[in-house]
């Protein structure tokens, strides 16, 4: 599982990446102008983006297969763990870089 | 009562002392051979007071055995012995014989019985640790080393004070729980507090751990903070406050992380928000919670080890290369760092079949159980913060992302080798938690492998991974710091220092021109009056002089007749 999930994270950061790639033609090269990394690959790219985003339906719906004994109501919430996850996660990267307008320096601020 | 030989701690303090005085393969044997023969000291200590010394007119309980000191001392050794084996290819003894100080001081205070006993051994870990950071041999690291110092230095004090007054007010110098109840025990509890990385001190722990070696930082991120927590158990549990407190230290971790762009200050934010999770277990001061923070704090260590040695070892087989911006696409060469990386990074985010799943489980399942929503609420989404901060955004940056065209090969066999103990120990503490939970303080059936709890962990995680990976143009690492509360101390000190000196300065240049002003007058009176035709100085003719005595012979008569 653990191994899944960590390819799950790999394609997401390549998709401008991707396309400057696919300009360039096959074979596909990596910046030392060697033979592109296999996992880097658009197609592979594009493979792991679907299986993850069936990863996450799977989850969801695993989710909504066993009925807790909710203490908290909030926790009875169709799918809680899911959106609860997604949504906090935003509010914390939009918090961070809220903050990081006001507090961000260069840094050799202190240099 | 005294069974013991030799108290535990004093093998790796006193065999640190050794350590310079040989070389080669005698000190890499030295290395490995301390912490085991540590270790094997510590599971000999039984329950109870088992060594004393005087000091004073006080009886110091140098060693007191119980489960929950033990687990620490524990996993104090195994780590010591981790990153001596890591550290092999360490060139600097100093930093080498400082750690082992350090780690030896930190089982120190979890064996300690007695209030004086803690204290020696905490101020004796401030000055082994400040020396490793030191020992980076890098003008940062002297800097850093030296704020490092002073923070700790003033908790030191703070803690002595509160040790004293609390002695005066109790007679007695056993360390039990107290609780924050009086003024003795607040400074106790703040003394502590500093070395957890609490509010608003908790820039030190960022500032200074990076700045060491490759290899110091894994050593600086197990035992200060560490020993924080423990100390916090022993003393405080329960104590309300201690639950917001830890919440604060949570948030601040993961939103400081994200705005992070250095490698291992991202990993040093990141034990700030460990550490608070504990924190808010110490807090809730249930034996759930107590059993969680006392686990989390064994899994932890052994994964943030982990963490710091993928990082140690990127840079060390980069020339210290550890900006974000730097790095990327290093999975291609260094696919063992990269493995060791991600499964550090799994557990940290407390993935199902990792330790943190069965450790940070605990304390969530302790706000759940006494029914405190919010701080349950705060805990799974820090929860899912963490897998957003640590969990994806280190391995991303530094060995996927773009491709920074560099590839170094994976490290030396020794660095593989602690890697790989530290990796499986993360899973099979995931798949087999019973040898731990055994360790715990309080006996425990809690089962973390419930269907529910597996499928509401993944789920949390896998949307964490999906809001990072929508967000990731929000992520983009730029050159840049994020302000802390360190500012004051590093800017606005300095200029009100700066503006001091030169008010100072003029103020000084003010006395000097008055002082100039007064003596030259006075040389200037005196010369206008004792100069050759000064009115002092001329000589007068006897004319004059008669002309005075009849004067003065008048106004006599005048006297005489008319008064």
């Amino acid at each position: 599982m653990s191994d899944k999930d960590t390819k799950v994270d790999t394609p997401e950061s390549e998709p401008a990446e991707t396309k400057a790639e696919k300009a360039q033609g096959a074979p596909l090269l990596d910046v030392n102008g060697q033979p592109l990394h296999w996992l880097v690959r658009p197609k592979t790219i594009k493979l792991l983006w679907v299986l993850g985003i069936v990863l996450l339906a799977f989850v969801t719906w695993l989710g909504t297969t066993v009925h807790p004994h909710a203490t908290f109501g909030i926790e009875g919430t169709l799918a809680f763990y899911s959106w609860y996850g997604f949504v906090t996660c935003v509010g914390m990267v939009v918090f961070a870089k809220l903050l990081g307008l006001i507090l961000s320096r260069k840094d050799t601020f202190y240099d | 009562m005294t069974d013991l030989f030799v108290s535990p701690s004093f093998i790796l303090i006193l065999g640190a002392f050794l350590l310079p005085a040989v070389g080669g393969w005698a000190r890499s044997a030295l290395v490995l051979a301390l912490p085991l023969l540590t270790l094997g000291a510590i599971w000999q200590v039984g329950d109870g007071v088992q060594m004393t010394a005087s000091f004073l007119d006080y009886q110091l309980e140098l060693v007191e055995g119980s489960n929950l000191s033990r687990l620490f001392a524990t996993v104090f050794a195994i780590m010591a012995f981790a990153g001596g084996l890591f550290a092999l290819n360490q060139k600097s003894v100093i930093e080498l014989a400082a750690a082992f100080a350090y780690a030896g001081s930190a089982i120190g205070v979890a064996l300690a019985g007695d209030l004086i006993t803690v204290f020696l051994y905490w101020e004796l870990m401030a000055i082994g640790s400040t020396i490793v950071v030191w020992a980076g041999r890098t003008p940062e690291a002297g800097r850093a080393a030296l704020r490092y110092a002073l923070v700790h230095l003033f908790g030191g004090v703070v803690l002595m004070v509160g040790v004293v007054a609390y002695i005066q007010e109790t007679g007695s110098i056993d360390f039990t729980l107290m609780g924050a109840n009086s003024f003795a025990t607040w400074m106790i509890l703040i003394g502590f507090l500093i070395n957890t990385g609490a509010p608003p001190l908790s820039a030190w722990l960022p500032d200074a751990y990076p700045e060491a070696s490759w290899s110091g930082t894994v050593f600086l991120s197990a035992f200060t903070t560490k020993t924080a927590v423990y100390v916090l158990l022993v003393g405080f549990a329960g104590e309300q406050i201690l639950i917001w407190i830890g919440v604060y230290m949570i948030f601040y971790g993961i939103v400081y992380a994200l705005l992070e762009n250095d490698m291992r200050r991202i990993l040093a934010y990141s034990i700030v928000n460990q550490v608070g999770f504990m924190v808010v277990a110490a807090g809730i001061g249930t034996e759930m919670a107590i059993n969680g923070a006392a686990s989390h704090a064994f899994t932890h260590i052994i994964y943030k080890a982990l963490l710091l040695m993928s990082a140690g070892s990127v840079m060390y087989m980069t020339g210290g290369k550890r900006k974000c911006t730097d790095l990327g696409g290093l999975f291609q060469s260094m696919p063992l760092t990269m493995i060791a990386g991600v499964i550090g990074a799994l557990a940290i985010s407390s993935f199902p079949w990792t330790s943190g799943f069965v450790s940070k489980s605990m304390t969530s399942q302790a706000a759940y159980d006494t029914e405190m929503m919010v701080v349950w609420l705060c805990l799974m989404a820090a929860s899912a913060g963490v897998f957003l901060h640590a969990g994806i955004k280190f391995p991303w940056f530094v060995f996927f992302q773009k491709d920074s065209g560099l590839r170094p090969k994976d490290p030396p066999w020794n660095m593989k080798a602690a890697m790989g103990l530290f990796a499986f120990l993360c899973i099979w503490l995931g798949v087999q938690p019973e040898p731990l939970y055994a360790l715990l303080p309080y006996p425990t059936d809690y089962e973390p492998y419930t269907t529910y709890h597996v499928y509401e962990m993944l789920q949390l995680l896998l949307y964490s991974g999906l809001a990072f990976f929508v967000l990731l143009p929000l992520m983009k690492r730029k050159l840049t710091i994020t302000l802390d509360f360190d500012w004051f101390y590093r800017k606005f000190a300095v200029q009100i220092a700066a503006h001091l000196a030169d008010t100072t300065s003029k103020l000084i240049g003010g006395f000097v021109w008055l002082r100039d002003m007064l003596v030259n007058s006075a040389i200037d009176v005196a010369s206008h009056h004792h100069n050759p035709k000064g009115i002092l100085a001329r000589t007068t003719p006897a004319g004059v002089m008669v002309f005075w005595v009849v004067v003065l012979l008048c106004a006599y008569l005048a006297m005489y007749l008319f008064v």
